[in-house]
């Protein structure tokens, strides 16, 4: 096994060393394989495989025909929140994958799977052996709610949840719970839409996605009837889109079960509103009269606003949840920036599973990498990390894990233009030579790190794809690790 | 969906499936790259949904039929192009191989708002109607408009012939939801 990677490496090493086709350097192929890499070839490493690593480097390539690029990434799977956040009933978002295929097997682009950076590898050894290391790393922690009672048994951050029904191979043991009538999703932003969605989504509907299986066996079983989505402000002020709205109000079988007083004065704030949040609102106005008639229905969904969690209250054991007190809350304010405020009264929920959708957040990745602990981002101007040349970053350890595919698309563009124009005005130095992938792969190795090749990240897809064909889905996930580096590395 | 609405569906996709093959076949250029975020895998196509309410019109490829079509690029750069009636201004970009980085993510299947064209009003008002949910992907775009159109929603017909079309800078950042993407 050691020799085949070896040479695997060794081939790797050499195809890199020979990209640069409009290189002004003027050497044999045997030349180029003796000094490994033309002198005048930015080396970009990017840290994390997601989509923000992969706009980054698609711009990266496009606009320079000599720049390489190697994207690291902790999972031996890459695409990060295409694969492991998007929720599996909107395939459409993730033909994304597409064009991250596409720019994972351009000739001057490069895919390790497999390493964690900060752990395998540091980022001042990244810093050393390329020109410029991009941190697309994203945002793997959770804002807390910091209440009491908040690890009781069947409270869930959104994330692990998400994770545990997309096959996120840390997720896979959580084993929610399903067997009580109410579920509570604290957070009304687009993941609290996607996690009710999945709760209440018909099961004919869902086998046909690329859900992982048993994340599927216990929504069978579900005994979830009823979601309340709870959020601190009011109506006008809601995280969602329209879309997530949309859907939820075009759930089979299920109706809106929403407080007509939370929408008292609202119709009237309509006309000075901009269009994005006038027709949302519009939409929510209208899901309040027409679903108070709708009675077929036997599953039920509904906002809850001006309501933040205080307690979550146990059963008698002290275990398990049973409910959610909540603060009354009043707005200070209007529009977007309105705040809330308690008002000292409170509210208990029942409910027998408790989702916290409050945010996600970055975390800092190695001590030598300026973190504002305060906004959970990298600090930094256009991309470019503040008073460290060389580091950039991009995506949602960039600006904060809020957006949409285009937000991140816009943003990982902007941090690729923002690098290649310090290379063109001499900010960031690429006259000397760098060693890119080949000095890390060396590194790894002796470290005892194999990492995974884009073409053996295709060997996993064909193999989901082969075992979601039996079961009628586009894809079942592989949701072990070392089972995903078995199938990568297997001879077949 | 109804019935009629798949069975239109169905017909788009295998006429639009063809032009794209077409496309790839004539195309296949050394800009690796710039043909990024177009689909070499035919079968992939199959589970493309796209509206083509005003696109099953089936024209003959002879250049006289042909339709003008004007980008106003990001930078301000015009980029003339001839295309054929039926064919989405999405399709377009990509059987031309036109510089626009990132258009068209999600493929035309009015998931994203990537592939926002910005009108001239006349022309505008010349465009079909605009479904709920491209208005939805819409309020999500970048340099939103009132003249504002998905290019993947937008086919040509000859009363389009010589129209102009800019592409919106992306640079704003709007920040509108918590990102499930």
């Amino acid at each position: 096994m050691r020799n085949i990677k070896r040479s695997f490496l060794a081939m790797h090493n050499l195809l890199q060393a020979s990209r640069c086709p409009r290189c002004p350097c003027v050497l044999s192929s045997s030349a180029q394989r003796l000094f490994s890499t033309c002198a005048s070839s930015p080396k970009v490493c990017i840290v994390g495989g997601g989509p923000a690593g992969f706009y980054t480097a698609q711009h990266l390539l496009r606009a320079r025909s000599d720049v390489v690029v190697d994207i690291y990434e902790r999972l031996p799977v890459p695409f990060g929140l295409v694969r492991f956040g998007v929720a599996p009933d909107h395939p459409e978002v993730k033909n994304v994958i597409n064009t991250f295929t596409q720019t994972a097997q351009h000739e001057r682009c490069s895919f390790y799977g497999n390493v964690s950076v900060g752990t395998d590898v540091g980022v001042e050894e990244l810093k050393k052996a390329y020109h410029a290391v991009v941190l697309s790393y994203g945002a793997e922690g959770n804002r807390p709610m910091g209440v009491p009672g908040e690890n009781l048994a069947g409270v869930f951050s959104a994330r692990d949840f998400v994770g545990w029904y997309n096959g996120l191979p840390s997720n896979k043991e959580l084993c929610p719970d399903l067997s009580c009538d109410t579920a509570v999703v604290l957070g009304q932003g687009n993941v609290a839409l996607d996690v009710a969605r999945i709760l209440l989504s018909p099961l004919d509907f869902l086998k046909k996605t690329d859900i992982t299986q048993q994340a599927l066996e216990s929504l069978r079983a579900s005994r979830v009837r009823r979601v309340l989505i709870v959020g601190r402000r009011g109506p006008l002020q809601i995280a969602c889109t329209i879309k997530e709205v949309r859907e939820m109000i075009n759930l089979p079988e299920t109706k809106a079960d929403m407080l007509p007083g939370d929408f008292e004065g609202i119709a009237e704030a309509l006309k000075d509103l901009p269009r994005p949040r006038k027709r949302l609102t519009e939409l929510m106005l209208k899901t309040v009269k027409v679903d108070e008639g709708r009675q077929k229905a036997n599953k039920q969904w509904g906002f809850r606003f001006l309501r933040s969690a205080l307690e979550v209250l146990p059963d008698a054991d002290g275990k398990k949840v049973t409910g959610i007190r909540l603060a009354v809350n009043t707005l200070e304010g209007s529009g977007e920036e309105a705040r809330a405020l308690p008002t000292g009264q409170t509210q208990d929920l029942e409910c027998g599973l408790l989702i916290s959708s409050i945010g996600y957040k970055s975390l800092p990745i190695d001590p030598s990498v300026p973190f504002d602990s305060r906004t959970s981002t990298v600090p930094n101007e256009m991309g470019r990390v503040s008073h460290t040349g060389g580091l950039y970053c991009s995506g949602w350890v960039k600006r904060g894990p809020t957006g949409v595919i285009a937000t991140t698309m816009n943003d990982s563009f902007e941090t690729a233009r923002v690098l290649l124009k310090d290379v063109d005005s001499g900010t960031l130095d690429v006259s000397v030579n760098k060693a890119g992938a080949q000095e890390i792969t060396g590194l790894l190795k002796s470290r005892g790190v194999r990492p995974v090749s884009f073409s053996e990240w295709e060997k996993i897809n064909s193999e989901e794809m082969r075992r979601g064909e039996a079961l009628g889905k586009p894809r079942e996930k592989v949701l072990d690790v070392r089972e995903m580096l078995e199938v990568a590395w297997s001879s077949s | 969906m109804s019935f009629s609405t798949a069975a239109r569906r169905l017909v788009g996709l295998s006429l639009s499936r063809s032009s794209w093959i077409l496309s790839r076949g004539v195309n296949t250029s050394s800009k690796t790259l710039s043909s990024l975020s177009r689909l070499s895998d035919p079968s992939k196509d199959l589970i493309r949904k796209r509206d083509i309410t005003s696109c099953n019109v089936v024209q003959p490829l002879r250049s006289e039929n042909k339709v003008t079509v004007n980008f106003i690029n990001r930078d301000g750069e015009k980029i003339t192009v001839k295309a054929s009636p039926g064919d989405t201004l999405l399709d377009v970009v990509v059987q031309q191989d036109l510089d626009i980085d990132g258009y068209g993510a999600c493929e035309g299947t009015l998931a994203c708002s990537t592939c926002h064209l910005i009108f001239e009003e006349e022309t505008y008002k010349q465009l079909g109607p605009i479904s709920d949910e491209e208005m939805d992907m819409l309020d999500l775009a970048y340099g939103l408009t009132d003249t504002s159109r998905l290019g993947c929603q937008i086919c040509l017909t000859k009363s389009l012939d010589g129209m102009t079309v800019r592409v919106p800078e992306s640079s704003a950042d709007i920040r509108q939801s918590d990102g499930s993407a």
